[in-house]
């Protein structure tokens, strides 16, 4: 295979791109949670720092970048440092697998929107946001707190409840697309988006994709109310910042995958792919905000016997109909 | 049917934040907005003065004794007449609770309550309130109240002179 420089740089060039909208994004989500949870709330949110407080992620990354960087007594040195890249990195790889627009042509080259179109995209998103909770376990499990570590032991709970159900139901969506890669997958719904035909799939996912960040109703990893702080109670400072960046990441790249799955990707009509592709990013990132202002937290029992008894079975049951109209239908 | 009462129930929930999103924000940006007290708000202290100008506080102690946090101090002296002032009087907002027992316990209508409530210092010595700084040239909530023209003490005037005080009796010229 022979690799043309201008590709490279392209493909360079959309990396960068990629990795700048998709911080900048989650700098933003943190403002943006906190003003709707203030409205959701009767309070008005930050708006102190600059023109309606948009400057407070900046403000907030200064803070984080000036704190100390503290590592507490028996404290495993090297997986204590190495834990908040865990949970952050995994979760802007998965956003590379993720296509954002529809194919351009620039200087004769069609440049797919799409950092790397894999034909097992969907296998690398399901074994990346698994790495994903390495990070936690490690986290919680290093810091030598009995809080951190009760909040890495949940999140592990957590992860075996949620994983396998966010599994089953994207199987559907292999079933009608009849492919692993997300472009194909995309490109299967320029007709009719899947949520049409999986309404009980899409619904599993998003349940899912809720554990998955560690959104409240499933906040169960870090459950301020009873754990401190959960698995990053022990961490300060730009390693805190990763686990919190990392987490807000996760909301966009799972709201994309979810649009990807689910809503027709970049798909619609009148307005350009791209926006159509950040229009429902920002509805799902909207929908989590929104429903953390109103659900309270679930036991992690609870959580568990959501996911095994009902999840689970429900997204079995929904493949197994799948399968038979899809027979019926030839 | 259980699960659609529950999708019913989460539904509600949602429904109800929704619309507390487009809700006007209950908050009052402090420095910039203020809100305006009740006039009974019980904040900053003050000693006022009787219509006349005269100092009403005559250093009996019972706001002192009355101070749950013993945050009220004063020196009691008599002037010419008999009358009766504080020498110095000293109040510690550092400690105040801004209970109101003392403006309660006051017989005088002396000390009184404001609603200035904002008495923030950089230096905790600068809530340290001495009697210069507590005493004001008006009568406060009770514009009329004497307390010398009330009582028949006869320090400031005869003996029944007082307002709504009967003329001493001569019990020797009173016959059946």
């Amino acid at each position: 295979m022979i690799y043309d420089p201008i590709d490279i740089a392209l493909t360079l060039a959309k990396i960068a791109l990629v990795f700048f909208v998709i911080l900048t994004m989650a700098a933003y989500m943190v403002f943006a949670e906190r003003k709707v949870l203030a409205w959701v709330q009767d309070r008005k949110g930050p708006n102190r720092v600059g023109p309606f407080g948009l400057l407070q992620p900046l403000a907030d990354l200064i803070k984080l970048l000036t704190k100390e960087d503290f590592r507490p007594i028996g404290a495993d040195k090297w997986l204590f440092y190495l834990a908040p890249a865990m949970a952050a990195i995994p979760a802007i790889m998965i956003f590379a697998v993720i296509p954002f627009g529809a194919p351009l042509t620039l200087f004769g080259h069609t440049v797919t929107l799409q950092v790397a179109d894999l034909n097992v995209g969907l296998l690398l998103f399901m074994a990346l946001s698994s790495i994903a909770v390495y990070g936690v376990a490690l986290g919680g499990w290093a810091s030598n707190s009995k809080y951190a570590l009760l909040g890495s032991i949940r999140g592990l709970a957590q992860l075996i409840s949620y994983e396998l159900s966010m599994g089953l139901s994207l199987v559907p969506v292999v079933m009608l697309s009849r492919s692993f890669r997300l472009s194909d997958i995309v490109n299967a719904q320029s007709g009719c988006w899947f949520i049409v035909y999986q309404p009980l799939a899409f619904v599993i996912f998003l349940i899912s994709i809720a554990a998955e960040c560690k959104r409240i109703p499933f906040d169960l990893p870090e459950a301020e109310g009873e754990l401190v702080a959960g698995f990053h109670t022990e961490y300060s400072g730009m390693r805190f910042g990763l686990f919190f960046v990392g987490e807000y990441i996760n909301i966009i790249v799972l709201g994309g995958l979810a649009a990807t799955f689910f809503l027709g990707g970049w798909h619609g009509p009148w307005l350009p792919p791209v926006v159509w592709f950040v229009g429902k990013v920002l509805a799902f990132a909207f929908l989590f905000i929104w429903v953390r202002g109103t659900l309270p937290r679930l036991r992690y029992d609870q959580l568990m016997h959501f996911g095994w008894k009902i999840l689970t079975p429900l997204a079995l049951v929904n493949i197994l109909v799948t399968g038979w109209w899809m027979v019926l239908r030839g | 049917m259980a699960i659609i009462k529950d999708i019913y129930a989460l539904l509600t929930g949602m429904w109800i934040t929704w619309k507390h999103i487009f809700r006007r924000p209950v908050t009052i940006q402090y420095p910039e907005e203020k809100r305006q007290p009740y006039p009974r708000y019980r904040a900053r202290i003050v000693l006022t003065r009787d219509p006349d100008g005269g100092e009403r506080c005559v250093a009996c102690q019972l706001c002192s004794a009355a101070c749950p946090v013993d945050c009220i101090s004063m020196q009691s002296a008599e002037g010419e007449g008999g009358r009766r002032y504080a020498e110095w009087f000293r109040i510690n907002f550092a400690r105040c609770i801004f209970c109101g027992l003392c403006a309660e316990a006051c017989p005088t209508l002396a000390i009184q309550m404001t609603p200035d409530f904002e008495i923030c210092k950089r230096d905790i010595m600068d809530l340290l309130y001495e009697k210069e700084d507590l005493l004001i040239d008006g009568c406060g909530k009770s514009p009329d109240y004497n307390f010398y023209r009330h009582t028949g003490i006869g320090v400031t005037q005869p003996r029944g002179n007082g307002a709504g005080e009967n003329r001493p009796v001569d019990v020797r010229s009173l016959m059946p």
